[in-house]
């Protein structure tokens, strides 16, 4: 028993994580969240499921995936040891899969021939594909225009695998707006479709149960940081758009109180100049998008307002409802890294260690790459390095002045 | 007794089908709403549902999305629709007026101010889409002491069991989602319809309205044989959105729409 322990208790019975989270759905879904929450329940502690679960994730997703010690980078940074969780490795490059798999199983399970998602950077988005491809699912994806714009390598990716991408033209056509547009879809096609979100926001049970299968990731780091380091890590780093990867590092350690967690939002032009992804580093307001309660970036007529960063999956207004309920107890320091930041830690890793990581995950490295100079070199930081980088190059091309 | 409630009481009286229209606040413009609502009951509406306009209407077809847009081109907020409905009040003190919207707006607000600032406009009841009564239990108890009336949700997908428990905790009438889909959708089943109001009635005394897919004389007509009451969104806000450059011409536009459900309903 640690003070920390009551956290890992929950859910309650009503998906509530303190204030937040719970089921604020319009009715014609309670149904269908009530059976999914039903047969999550049943099957987590099914020996059978459970391995089924665990021989996808070795034989298909290639688990574990390695905890690699970033040595040039961190000299260069004459700090801490830096150590980065390989996410990236995963097929289909981000930890996104680890989550589509679980559902997967789950959709399988509940006979429904369709599958949707909605999806920021077509991460989560080309992961539901994938699996809908291998279990021979109809697949739609709901992804933001300006996304698809922003991420057209994974949107054809997805066209290879045989989903359709459907680009969502309102509001401010990004990851929010897709998730709108799904839940609409969900609310038509409710009898035969199963609605794969990709993070931990959302209707209980979502932030249930995609918690629980990117839990795996914290499961792993752990064990091999005692393998590996002889110890656990001094502190643990992860971005934070909807929440998953970081929620997927953070929960297995959560009763660990000397291990220090930081969860770094978008921070875009700045915290201070409004234009960011960042509602729990602003302190943004309480409000409930999604059918959850948590900390959302609403205006004083409870408007959801626009966000803007980098990168397509950290541009969403609001953040998981456990996050929201850490930031408050403490657990969790949640920090911002900005777009200029975000793009030099992009470039510092590639160069000096020859790994390219997702936008999304560049925000880890850009905090810690300011926190590992102020400790010891005694001292270990593991970075959840949730993504690669292949689908971001034309963005950063165009940063950089180069067209194909 | 509350307005809807009273309403409902006569309209039994007379053997009549209540005609709910909705429309959106501040849609084309703010200064357009009470007008509008005048012009609703004038054609026959028993009850007002107006929209509390918001930036993610999941529940919603394109059809309310852009009325939603229209309103907050135009920085619609709750106290601009407290002001509209204090407007409305001051020409027509009996016709019910329901709030119909989502909760952030309502969160932001201030529950306990919300309840207050809503009840002293005069406001009748509140229907938050994505608030089912399981959350319900910090506003529901502040409407009661404000004597407004908390609307739900029952849809073809509630069980058995959830339908009883909104019966318990509805107020006013229930709103009967007539299809699974979002608002605005074409088709309806009023067989169908009707099978699941009888399963209602055996739980509930709450009049049952039913909404979603209503978009003539017809197709009102046919519900209002199994209903208490007929709700109609979309057909109304389509044809404010086809006049919102020239808005004098909404209110007859809307009175023609409504006009003819309630020949049809009447007949
Ligand atoms: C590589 C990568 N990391 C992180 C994220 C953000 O999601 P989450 O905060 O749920 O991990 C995304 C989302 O698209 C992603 O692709």
């Amino acid at each position: 028993m640690t003070k920390f322990s009551d956290l890992t208790r929950l859910p309650d019975a009503r998906g509530h994580f303190g204030p937040y989270g719970g089921r604020f759905v319009s009715e014609t879904l309670s149904f269908a969240l009530e059976e999914l929450e039903k047969a999550y329940l049943s099957l987590r502690d099914d020996p059978a499921f459970q391995a089924e679960f665990d021989r996808d994730l070795a034989t298909y997703v290639g688990r574990p995936s390695p905890l690699y010690h970033a040595e040039r980078w961190s000299r260069q940074l004459g700090g801490a040891q830096i150590w980065l969780k390989r996410e990236d490795l995963n097929h289909t490059g981000a930890h996104k899969v680890n989550n589509t798999i679980g559902q997967a199983l789950l959709a399988k399970k509940s006979g429904k021939p369709r599958v949707i998602a909605e999806t920021g950077a077509g991460q989560h988005g080309v992961a539901t594909a994938t699996v809908a491809a291998r279990l021979g699912l109809q697949c739609d994806v709901y992804m933001g225009a300006e996304d698809v714009e922003r991420q057209k390598l994974n949107v054809y990716r997805m066209h290879l695998l045989g989903a359709r991408v459907i680009p969502v033209e309102s509001g401010s056509r990004t990851l929010k707006d897709a998730m709108n547009e799904a839940l609409r879809d969900w609310v038509t096609n409710v009898d035969d479709t199963f609605y794969i979100i990709g993070t931990v926001a959302g209707p209980h049970p979502y932030p249930m149960l995609v918690r629980d299968f990117n839990a795996v990731v914290g499961r792993e780091a752990r064990e091999q940081s005692l393998a590996q380091i002889g110890r656990l890590p001094d502190a643990l780093v992860a971005c934070v758009g909807g929440g998953s990867n970081a929620m997927g590092l953070f929960y297995p350690f959560v009763e660990d109180e000397d291990v220090t967690m930081y969860g770094v939002e978008a921070g875009g032009d700045g915290v201070e100049t409004g234009r960011h992804a960042a509602p729990l580093t602003a302190g943004a307001p309480r409000g409930v998008l999604h059918g959850n309660r948590t900390y959302l970036m609403s205006d004083e007529g409870g408007q959801v307002t626009d966000t803007h960063s980098i990168s397509a999956g950290l541009d969403y207004p609001g953040v998981g409802p456990e996050h929201a309920l850490w930031k408050d107890v403490g657990r969790v320091q949640y920090v911002a890294a900005n777009d200029d930041k975000v793009l030099e830690a992009f470039r510092e890793l590639t160069r000096m260690e020859g790994i390219m990581p997702a936008l999304e995950s560049a925000h880890a490295l850009a905090h810690a790459k300011v926190l590992a100079p102020t400790m010891r070199p005694d001292q270990h930081i593991v970075v959840n390095l949730s993504g690669r980088g292949d689908k971001d190059i034309l963005t950063v091309a165009k940063i950089d002045g180069v067209e194909f | 007794m509350n307005r809807i409630d009273q309403r409902f009481a006569a309209l039994k009286e007379q053997g009549r089908t209540a005609l709910i229209p909705y429309i959106t606040a501040g849609d084309p413009a703010p200064a357009h709403t009470a007008g509008l609502m005048h012009a609703l009951v004038e054609a026959g509406a028993d009850i007002i549902e107006l929209g509390v306009p918001f930036s993610d209407p999941m529940a919603d077809g394109p059809v309310i999305q852009k009325a939603c847009e229209r309103a907050l081109r135009h920085h619609t907020r709750l106290t601009d629709v407290f002001e509209m409905v204090r407007e409305f009040r001051r020409g027509d003190a009996e016709t019910p007026v329901v709030l119909m919207g989502y909760l952030n707006p309502i969160e932001r607000f201030g529950y306990e101010r919300f309840a207050e600032q809503a009840a002293a406009a005069g406001v009748d009841g509140v229907l938050a889409v994505d608030m089912p009564p399981e959350e319900a239990d910090e506003l529901a108890p502040l409407f009661k002491a404000q004597g407004l009336q908390s609307i739900f949700l029952v849809a073809p997908t509630t069980s058995r069991a959830r339908a009883a428990t909104i019966c318990d905790h509805g107020e006013g009438y229930l709103y009967y989602v007539s299809l699974k889909g979002v608002t605005g959708a074409a088709s309806l089943d009023v067989e169908a319809v009707g099978r699941q109001l009888d399963g209602l009635r055996e739980l509930t005394q709450l009049p049952l309205c039913v909404g979603f897919g209503i978009r003539d004389g017809a197709s009102a007509a046919a519900v209002g044989r199994v209903a208490d009451g007929v709700i109609v969104g979309s057909a109304l806000v389509s044809r404010i959105a086809e006049h919102a450059e020239q808005p004098e011409r909404i209110p007859d536009a809307l009175k023609r729409v409504l006009g003819e459900m309630r020949q049809a309903l009447d007949a």
